[in-house]
């Protein structure tokens, strides 16, 4: 199995490590929920160096972007400012998601996932061949997310000089520290940074950010957390044959420019004029008990299923994103353990910066 | 290393039952179990009077992980129910042994589970 710069530290904290798509990462160090807390009230940091960059080089960077995902870069005017998107197949289906990042119109940063590398880069370089733009992953860095309401206060302590460049940094946006790349950016509905960094600082970073008292985070409070901010994971919420129409992800798709032909616009224009019958949204069980992936959803125009089920520490109740048919709202019933348990349908996210929003 | 106690017997189910010497025997989880299931968030418990034959649901433990159920390991008789754990789930972790337990329950003499040194060694 793979493992990140971060591995040894993740042993001297206790990490409980599990495999992660080939990955060897830290669930949790012992209480997933406190670590949970943790993000929510204070700074937790989490080891993402699984995670891939890719960098963009070259005169026809911009005009290569333009056609390989579905929101537009035309939107990226200010150095460091980010863009989320997915990453289309011709049929329409996400490839991936992603945030890109703008230096300048030759120059652009990718974050992909850790269990799409591979297919994305044989996808990205696929795409390439007839563009002026050298595809170029940086397999050699590590990264390390700090989020909570406290985190870019104790980032700043603990890592001298990032202040500087990254004090005034809106949401967003990113800045870069000699080989340091700052982003406030985040998958847990908190305010915070996720710093790239070069796999040699990385196991220094982390003790400092330990000394400033943010404390490491599994992956299983990540997905709690990103449950709650009601943010799609891939591969649940969507995927190779899910669009992102179908996914209460219309927002990342631009069609405004006629003249972009991002790969799977034509699919996604047809099934737009068929009539979308899918889409996601939230669940908050009423009573007892824990929703889990793929459970049965039933509501009043048809069946539906959970795409991501799990207990919110926040709400201390069970909550879900489930694919339900298009139109459903007030409630519905979830199958669970042979029986129908009613639950509430609302708009996620559920909770943002500390905050219940349901 | 999971805590393995000795004053009591284990179930291949990963139950310990403790012989409270009245003809009632109480009943949780162990160690090795709350582990494996990381976090508890509910615990579904039978009520005083209900009865379970071998091997029946009778419990439902879930944590943030899964949900998992709790065997009858003879035919028995619900005498009381932990209802702590409703508000304090969270005990199955800190304390599965002592103030995390399930059920008190009664029946006849329960002998032939494992012991605590058989029980350890399933667990290397």
């Amino acid at each position: 199995m793979k493992q990140t710069p971060l591995y040894q530290a993740h042993l001297e904290a206790n990490g409980k490590m599990v495999d992660f798509g080939g990955w060897e990462m830290p669930l949790n160090y012992g209480s997933q929920i406190e670590e949970h807390h943790q993000v929510r009230n204070d700074a937790g940091m989490f080891d993402v160096s699984h995670m891939t960059t890719v960098d963009f080089k070259g005169a026809e960077a911009k005009k290569f972007l333009q056609i390989l995902i579905a929101n537009d870069v035309d939107k990226l005017k200010t150095q460091g400012r980010a863009l989320y998107s997915c990453m289309l197949n011709e049929t329409g289906g996400v490839v991936d998601d992603l945030i890109v990042y703008y230096q300048d119109d030759e120059n652009y940063r990718m974050v992909i996932n850790a269990g799409t590398t591979e297919k994305d880069i044989a996808w990205i370089n696929l795409q390439a061949e007839d563009f002026d733009v050298i595809v170029e992953p940086k397999l050699d860095l590590a990264m390390i997310a700090v989020q909570g309401p406290n985190a870019r206060a104790k980032v700043f302590e603990a890592m001298p000089g990032v202040e500087d460049v990254a004090g005034e940094l809106k949401p967003f946006n990113a800045a870069s520290l000699g080989e340091l790349f700052v982003a406030r950016t985040g998958y847990t509905g908190e305010d915070g940074f996720e710093i790239m960094l070069p796999e040699k600082s990385a196991e220094f970073t982390w003790k400092m950010l330990l000394e400033a008292g943010v404390r490491p985070c599994g992956l299983g409070a990540r997905d709690t957390l990103r449950l709650e901010a009601g943010m799609s994971l891939y591969g649940s919420e969507m995927n190779e044959n899910t669009s992102p129409l179908e996914a209460a992800l219309t927002w990342t798709v631009d069609l405004n420019n006629e003249d972009r032909h991002f790969v799977g616009r034509g699919a996604l224009e047809a099934l737009r004029n068929d009539g979308v019958k899918k889409t996601i949204v939230g669940l908050v069980l009423n009573g007892k008990g824990v929703i889990r992936d793929h459970q049965k959803v039933v509501t009043s125009i048809g069946d539906g299923e959970v795409t991501s089920g799990t207990f919110s520490p926040t709400m201390g109740k069970a909550i879900a994103l489930a694919s339900v048919p298009m139109g459903t709202t007030g409630s519905c019933e979830i199958e669970m353990r042979n029986k129908l348990v009613s639950a509430k349908i609302v708009k996620p996210p559920f909770v943002r910066n500390g905050k219940v929003l349901v | 290393m999971s805590e393995v106690r000795d004053d009591r017997q284990y179930t291949e189910t990963h139950e310990w039952i403790l012989d409270n010497g009245d003809g009632t025997y109480t009943m949780g989880v162990t160690d090795h179990a709350q582990e494996l299931l990381g976090d508890m968030v509910f615990v579904e418990l039978p009520s005083e009077g209900d009865e379970a034959s071998v091997e029946d649901e009778f419990c439902v433990v879930e944590s943030v992980k899964a949900a998992s159920g709790v065997y009858a390991p003879v035919d028995l008789e619900v005498v009381e129910a932990n209802e702590v754990l409703d508000d304090e789930p969270e005990l199955v972790n800190s304390s599965c042994y002592d103030a995390g337990w399930l059920v008190k329950f009664k029946s006849d003499p329960i002998d032939g589970l494992m012991d605590a040194s058989t029980y350890s060694e399933t667990l290397d």
